[in-house]
């Protein structure tokens, strides 16, 4: 089935016969969602060659030989994009044989870099595309320090559509679990956290020194500093757990003291300095669901956190937090609707599941809008991606053809669709 | 204490006191005995009763509004008439009563209100701090004797994020550490300073049972630490309230046959809940995700004569669905929760239509959470969107059926609430559209025909106790 490739018209089931990498295709008629500057256009037309897309808009020629899909007015969109998952790295929770998100290691922390531990061929990743999330974060979770470590950028297509971009942001845990990894107190995490980035500087100015034992005591190895230095030359991101307003407030004086990019996690009461965060650059990850005090450090958590967010100017992407962690992280969908019935914009919704993501996560370049040049990450839509009525009837990942009848659960499905069924495996039903 | 004195006394005159003395002294404890027999009976009944109160209201039309009545039905431009805290009349082109307040649906949806069979509001609260863990008696695989309502805090902000889910009535669990887990509670979802005056009016007792990873994993080191180890501590216990029952039986016997020598047993609260479930008092809820292990729980039902009123979680319901129909016993499942330990690895989406199939198995959308509950109603709208993706036909009405009848079924009160039918019990949500798509909202909820949350008067929105102080919401009290 992995091979086969199948395309399904809006309405109608056509096999294709497998076209070459440089064959096109062309989606028409659609309602194009471009998320970049063209807006939304009706009648719109999409086009991609080699994973590339090579033409948007209401005036374009379609290529000879061009694979054609007739949207039939059906809403297209880049693909989606959680901000937060453990994709790849989680394959049953509960069973720590099979998890990879965090070490209890005491030797390094801040190098822990999940790449090592991506699986493409986890259950969770087509279970996760082919509800049109074609991107996404997958990240380290907080083991022997306040530092996670790095995680990485996926592209959950299959074989050469699967691509890691590791290293792609440090983690680091404050708030109250930032607090009890440093040895109970936030005083402690605080001290901690500066220090770290004090001696990373100090390792990349005194590397000599280190290599020969004459450096000072450092809080972190030399393998951690070295793993924070892309943070304080700004070429990765700080992701920052952390909800309590007094901790956001850390986490934007840390940024200015440090000047490092700061991406906030979780950020339940963020809503209450909006300004503050928007001022300062911060993009903000949250699950627009967050509503409940469900720890002395959200207790002001509320659904107009991320209408309010945005309406403040900071750029807010989406993830599915608690129990749809990681193996629900196709919900975001769902969640950006709990969003916009709570005020937020549809366009903007659209934009937190695609361009903000990318440029938060630094993958704008090629990821995020359908905009030519960009990668082919595109969906096709049976409506609204928003409502939870509605599904993909196509998904291309860096141009490649997605399988949606190819997860373990619709196998699943398929095998007791019909429990009279006199087939193997139900043949016998005792 | 009075009964150990006693038997202390009792052994004393035996032996020290010549016969005739004896009598006389037997008479004072004959009176003593008599009490505390008194005091067991009074004791069995209903020692924490509901407090709850139907708050009075006016007699109120919600008139226009799309009506999924909970039976399977959907009507449209209904008129809903509630007096008294009942609904009085539902249907089209119902006259509206003089005097009644009335509420323009047009464009909105009017259903009964959602019923969350599994919830552990207040039993685990949030703040989610240790303080607050009251779910889990994790000290032995039998706690039958526990009951849910002694940890539920009636101050959980989650009760009111609830009610603006739509959520009227739930059962709250113990949690699934055990085997047996002890009683469960019905409640309304109305502001209470006690438990007490949240209590369902009526509504039968549950015993949560769990299977599987849970209680073999807490007690991994004493036992059970399999899952044949969990049927044996099952069975042990069911033999042990069949003979605690038949103790019980033969005292009632003597009693009636004028036998003033008997002696009642000792009151057991563990068995005692135990053999409420085997009689049917006591409704079973039983936490289960592998459909051959309920399957085997159906058999040991069968073994010991009682019925398993629903299994929980059921992630591997869809696999056994014929089964669970036949038995006529109702599952309560998520949308789409799967993956999170490996008795949870085969969930499909499709489980809760596929147990509906029709009508023919009792589905149920539970929750098991406090962010779930919040939009049950939403996670019902993927199930039915999966179902009809997979080829089953299933119209919006029955699907709200998974919402309300079946659970109130699931919970033995579906002759008061989980339907808009004359004579119930006016539990009722007003949505501002289409309670299936993402973007609506409750607006307005009745319950026992009150308005007791209402979307546009923030003023008349309770916070708990607990986040005074803390949260500022406009216009909340």
């Amino acid at each position: 089935m992995k091979t086969l490739r199948l395309v399904i018209t809006f309405g109608a089931l056509v096999a294709l016969t497998p076209p070459t990498a440089a064959e096109p295709v062309a989606i028409i008629n659609g309602t194009v969602h471009t998320i970049g500057p063209a807006g939304t256009l009706q009648d719109g037309t999409v086009v991609f060659e080699d994973g590339v897309i090579t033409a948007v808009g209401t005036d374009v020629r379609v290529p000879e030989g061009a694979t054609i899909i007739d949207a039939g007015g059906a809403p297209v969109t880049p693909g989606l994009m959680n901000s937060f998952s453990y994709l790849g790295l989680m394959e049953v929770s509960g069973e720590r044989s099979t998890v990879d998100v965090t070490s209890s290691n005491e030797q390094f922390s801040a190098a822990f870099d999940v790449s090592y531990g991506i699986n493409p061929d986890s259950v969770l990743i087509p279970v996760t595309r082919v509800k049109g999330i074609t991107r996404a974060v997958s990240a380290p979770n907080a083991g022997s320090t306040i530092f996670a470590g790095q995680g990485a950028i996926l592209a959950l297509g299959e074989d050469g559509a699967f691509s890691i971009k590791p290293r792609a942001a440090q983690f680091l845990t404050l708030g109250s679990g930032g607090a009890r990894l440093a040895g109970g107190s936030r005083g402690a995490s605080g001290v901690f956290l500066r220090q770290a980035f004090n001696d990373a500087l100090y390792f990349r100015d005194n590397r000599r020194d280190f290599r020969e034992g004459e450096a000072r005591d450092t809080v972190l190895p030399p393998i951690d500093l070295e793993a924070l230095l892309p943070v304080l030359d700004r070429s990765v991101p700080l992701a920052v757990w952390a909800h309590r307003v007094s901790d956001i407030r850390q986490v934007i004086a840390l940024a200015e003291d440090f000047d490092v990019r700061i991406i906030l996690l979780g950020a339940q009461e963020a809503w209450k300095i909006a300004g503050e965060l928007a001022e300062a650059e911060i993009a903000v990850v949250a699950d627009a669901r967050d509503n409940l005090p469900t720890s002395f450090e959200s207790l002001s958590a509320d659904f107009e956190n991320v209408p309010k967010l945005i309406a403040a100017g900071v750029k807010v992407s989406f993830m599915a937090s608690g129990n749809e962690l990681p193996h629900n992280s196709r919900n975001i969908t769902q969640i950006a609707g709990i969003a916009v019935a709570n005020g937020l914009p549809w366009d903007e919704a659209l934009a937190a599941l695609t361009r903000y993501p990318a440029e938060t996560w630094g993958i704008a370049e090629a990821y995020g809008t359908l905009e030519s040049g960009k990668d082919a990450d595109i969906v096709v839509w049976s409506s609204d991606p928003l409502e939870l009525t509605s599904f993909p009837t196509h998904v291309f990942i860096h141009g490649t053809v997605i399988d949606l009848n190819d997860t373990r659960q619709v196998q699943l499905r398929d095998r007791y669709h019909d429990l009279n069924s006199q087939e193997p495996p139900l043949g016998y039903r005792q | 204490m009075i009964l150990r004195s006693i038997l202390a006394g009792c052994a004393m005159i035996s032996t020290l006191t010549a016969p005739v003395i004896a009598a006389e002294a037997e008479k004072p404890k004959i009176e003593v005995q008599s009490a505390a027999r008194d005091l067991l009976a009074a004791m069995s009944t209903d020692p924490y009763p509901s407090t709850y109160k139907v708050r009075s209201a006016p007699i109120t039309a919600i008139v226009g509004a799309t009506a999924h009545t909970g039976t399977g039905a959907t009507i449209s431009n209904a008129t809903l008439v509630i007096e008294n805290g009942r609904i009085t009349a539902v249907g089209p082109g119902i006259e509206v009563p003089s005097g009644a307040t009335v509420i323009d649906g047009t464009g909105k949806f009017v259903t009964p209100g959602i019923i969350d069979n599994h919830s552990h509001l207040g039993d685990y609260a949030v703040p989610a701090v240790n303080a607050n863990s009251d779910g889990n008696e994790a000290t032995s695989p039998n706690t039958a004797e526990v009951w849910a309502e002694h940890s539920v805090w009636p101050q959980d902000p989650a009760f009111l994020r609830a009610l603006a889910g739509g959520v009227t009535s739930m059962q709250i669990l113990p949690g699934s550490a055990n085997l047996f887990g002890g009683r469960s509670v019905v409640v309304k979802n109305v502001w209470s300073r006690t438990v007490q005056g949240m209590k369902f009016p009526g509504a039968p007792y549950g015993m949560k049972m769990a299977c599987g990873e849970n209680p073999k994993r807490v007690y991994r080191d004493r036992g059970p630490a399999t899952r044949m180890g969990n049927f044996a501590g099952y069975r042990k216990g069911w033999i042990d309230a069949l003979v605690y029952q038949g103790d019980w039986d033969e005292f009632e016997a003597k009693k009636a046959a004028g036998d003033k020598s008997a002696k009642p047993p000792k009151r057991d609260l563990q068995k005692e809940t135990l053999a409420a479930a085997l009689r049917g008092d006591i409704l079973v809820h039983h936490h289960c995700y592998r459909a051959d292990e309920m399957a085997l729980v159906m058999d040991m039902a069968r073994e010991f004569g009682y019925k398993v009123a629903s299994f929980h979680h059921a992630v591997e319901a869809y696999k056994i669905a014929d089964l669970l129909a036949a038995e006529s016993v109702c599952a309560s499942m998520w949308a789409d929760w799967w993956g999170f330990k490996m008795e949870a690895f085969d969930g499909i989406e499709e489980n809760i239509p596929f147990v509906h199939r029709g009508g023919a198995g009792c589905a149920i959308v539970h929750s098991d959470s406090n962010v779930g509950n919040q939009r049950l109603n939403q996670e019902a709208a993927k199930s039915l969107a999966a179902g009809r993706r997979a080829g089953l036909e299933i119209t919006d009405g029955e699907a709200w059926t998974w919402l309300s009848l079946n659970p109130a079924k699931s919970l033995g009160i579906e002759d008061r609430v989980g339907s808009l039918e004359e004579g119930k019990m006016a539990d009722v949500v007003l949505w501002d559209g289409d309670p299936f798509s993402v973007y609506t909202r409750a607006e307005k909820v009745f319950i026992d025909g009150a308005l007791t949350y209402n979307r546009d008067d923030p003023a008349g929105q309770y916070m708990s106790d607990f986040e005074l102080g803390y949260v500022e919401r406009e216009g909340t009290q």
